[in-house]
């Protein structure tokens, strides 16, 4: 079991740059998620670790040892495939064995090992057979199993629920987790699904455009994003970000939105220009009263709760609210905001403002 | 499965097309067939008109064409009695076996060039596909346009070039001259072919093999060479094809030591009139590894024929 560290790591493939100096610590044991959009470097971060890509430039400790130019075989690390990548000529049984074979370990301490691996995952009836003919669910238990059989010091996972069908994929999330969980090895899982990723993870790297946008616990990144990109990636619905124009001063605690004052967290860093007002729909407070109002658009029930959208001055909102309340479409509501959850971007560049909120989060990014 | 179904075709059109098939396959067999019971003619059957269907079978093609005959006196003859079923049909004709003819030896080289020319093809044709499938080639579109392009013109176009030059480097009539030669006509399609059947064998194979801690070669030789077992196949014999019905460089380039099969066979009309049944059992002998080697590997070669044709 290990520590991953990753140093200001790049990879160019000639002209395209697929991952930019990009910097993050795993921490022996977690369950760690790279999420971002398709194209965004992190399966490329991920084969990297793996070393099925040598970085440009850059550094990969894996428990303090630097491995980033070493060929996979020496890095005892195991990946799970996407595919599942199972040698479709071997059943079952040899491709379980095929990772100790390699290690040169002898024949009856492989067949106890890939029976006790078996064993753990459900699939000691199915040894026998031709991978061929098995389920996706089989087949995602036997790439496991090739990857936990020979107790590597970490486990590398891209999208391996993505060929799953939906409702299996539920299923097999939680076996995987509970097999992390038994076994407490370091675990890089790479998902475009931000649902997945807050579901599982320990921690999350959020990727985008090959740079990492934030690193660290699921809360962290839901409650305080660093970017304007995290904060639309995160979430369902996304953060509403409302754009105005205006001056925030360093330790101001309100804005000036549509000539109304709006609070927000303390402010840490001053800025002007054209700013954005970023607010989770569960943060937004509707009311009769209130003076910054906004036209109710539609309305999406969703069981215990409902997405009301307005439109406001500064644009679309969304807002969660419980169920029961009942809203007309074209009525004209007050809105207010948890002014505690609010964060500020500018608008240029994307980033958060510093605040009493994310202070903490952003500093250390 | 209801009667509209796409995939179960009706009865009547199974019949239909199953009599298609035996008669197509009827119609490509009778020349073959023909050839096969010409060898086991006598001269005269062999080309009395009109064509004889129901003949006396005889073994004098096959003796005639692995041994030299000559002419002998009667007294001789009668002095030296036949020793052998082989020698009998030989004095019909008032004739003595003097030696082995030289077909076993041509058959040998065919075999040794055919079967070791497609063996290096496949050999260099499956590492340059490799190669070309996963790694960053600089150019790798132009070489392939390359090796293609020797294929651009029949290859004789090039004979006297390379006659002169197989002169001057000693290479004319030895085998390993014929094999590099078969073998540089065969290396395009080759990798052209091999190319084709790695790219569809995933990547990931491979990496999961690197990961579990194998070599590239080892990940190479242990997954991608089971996976390409069909591709290599249905390759194989279309090399060897080529190399073992080759004739005009064989003409050219070989006379004695080097000679293959297909330059000889003509030869044996020349010898004491036409002899057709000879020839005939040449033809068939000749065409018998082919066969064999097709049908060893044709669970591979219908593989290969369909390939890319259905999404796995």
């Amino acid at each position: 079991m290990a520590q991953i560290r990753i140093n200001n790591i790049r990879k160019d493939f000639g002209d395209f740059t697929a991952v930019k100096e990009s910097s993050f610590t795993i921490e022996d044991g977690e369950f760690f998620m790279l999420l971002g959009p398709s194209g965004c470097g992190k399966t490329t971060t991920l084969r990297m670790i793996a070393g099925l890509e040598l970085p440009t430039s850059g550094e990969i400790y894996l428990d303090g040892e630097e491995i980033s130019q070493k060929p996979p075989s020496q890095r005892d690390i195991a990946f799970v495939f996407q595919m599942f990548a199972l040698y479709p000529h071997m059943n079952v049984r040899k491709n379980l064995s095929y990772p100790l074979v390699s290690q040169g370990m002898a024949r009856r301490d492989v067949k106890a090992k890939v029976e006790e691996v078996a064993g753990i995952l459900g699939i000691t009836d199915i040894l026998n057979r031709p991978v061929g003919g098995l389920s996706g669910g089989d087949r995602q238990r036997v790439a496991l199993g090739r990857a936990i059989v020979r107790d590597p010091k970490a486990f590398m996972m891209d999208e391996p629920l993505g060929a799953l069908d939906a409702e299996f994929r539920e299923h097999m999330a939680e076996e995987l987790r509970a097999l992390h969980d038994r076994m407490g090895a370091t675990t890089v899982y790479v998902t475009h699904d931000q649902l997945e990723a807050m579901q599982m993870g320990d921690k999350i790297v959020v990727m985008n455009n090959a740079v990492v946008e934030q690193f660290g616990t699921p809360q962290e990144i839901y409650d305080k994003p660093a970017t304007m990109f995290v904060a639309d990636f995160i979430g369902s619905p996304s953060m509403n970000f409302l754009s105005f124009e205006g001056t925030v001063a360093e330790g101001a605690t309100s804005v000036d939105m549509h000539g109304q004052a709006i609070g927000v967290p303390r402010q840490m860093q001053g800025d002007s220009g054209k700013l954005v007002f970023g607010v989770r729909p569960e943060h937004v407070i509707l009311s009769d009263a209130g003076d910054y109002r906004g036209e109710v658009k539609a309305t999406e029930y969703l069981g215990t709760t409902q997405i009301i959208t307005l439109d406001t001055p500064n644009g679309e909102l969304k807002a969660r609210t419980g169920s029961d309340r009942i809203v007309k479409t074209g009525e004209r509501l007050g809105i207010g905001f948890e002014a505690p959850k609010v964060t500020l971007f500018n608008e240029g560049s994307g980033q958060a403002l510093r605040s009493e909120l994310n202070n903490k989060v952003l500093s250390h990014g | 499965m209801s009667s509209f179904s796409v995939t179960e075709p009706s009865n009547r059109s199974k019949w239909f097309a199953g009599t298609l098939v035996i008669l197509y396959a009827l119609i490509t067999m009778i020349p073959l067939a023909w050839i096969m019971l010409t060898g086991f003619k006598s001269p005269s059957d062999a080309i009395s008109y009109p064509p004889k269907v129901v003949f006396e079978p005889t073994l004098e093609g096959y003796v005639n064409l692995f041994t030299t005959r000559t002419r002998q006196t009667q007294e001789y003859l009668d002095a030296n009695p036949p020793e052998t079923w082989y020698e009998e049909i030989v004095r019909e004709y008032d004739m003595v076996i003097a030696g082995p003819s030289k077909f076993g030896e041509r058959f040998l080289n065919s075999v040794i060039i055919g079967f070791g020319s497609t063996f290096l093809s496949i050999f260099l044709g499956t590492l340059a596909a490799y190669a070309f499938s996963r790694f960053k080639i600089p150019l790798a579109d132009d070489l392939l346009f390359f090796i293609l392009s020797t294929r651009m013109m029949p290859p004789i176009a090039v004979a006297i070039p390379i006659f002169l030059m197989y002169r001057q480097l000693g290479l004319s009539d030895t085998h390993l001259g014929m094999i590099l030669l078969y073998t540089a006509v065969n290396i395009s399609l080759a990798v052209w072919l091999l190319k084709g059947f790695i790219d569809e064998i995933p990547r990931e194979y491979e990496e999961a093999a690197l990961i579990d801690g194998y070599t590239r070669f080892q990940a190479f030789y242990k997954v991608v060479l089971p996976q390409a077992a069909t591709g290599i196949a249905s390759t194989a014999i279309f090399c060897l094809i080529f190399a073992w019905n080759e004739y005009a460089f064989a003409v050219l380039l070989t006379s004695g030591t080097a000679q293959t099969a297909p330059p000889f066979i003509p030869t044996i009309i020349g010898v004491g009139g036409l002899d057709w049944p000879a020839v005939a059992a040449g033809a068939t002998i000749f065409l018998l590894p082919v066969m064999i080697f097709t049908i060893l590997l044709r669970k591979h070669l219908l593989r290969g024929i369909t390939f890319g044709a259905v999404r796995k």
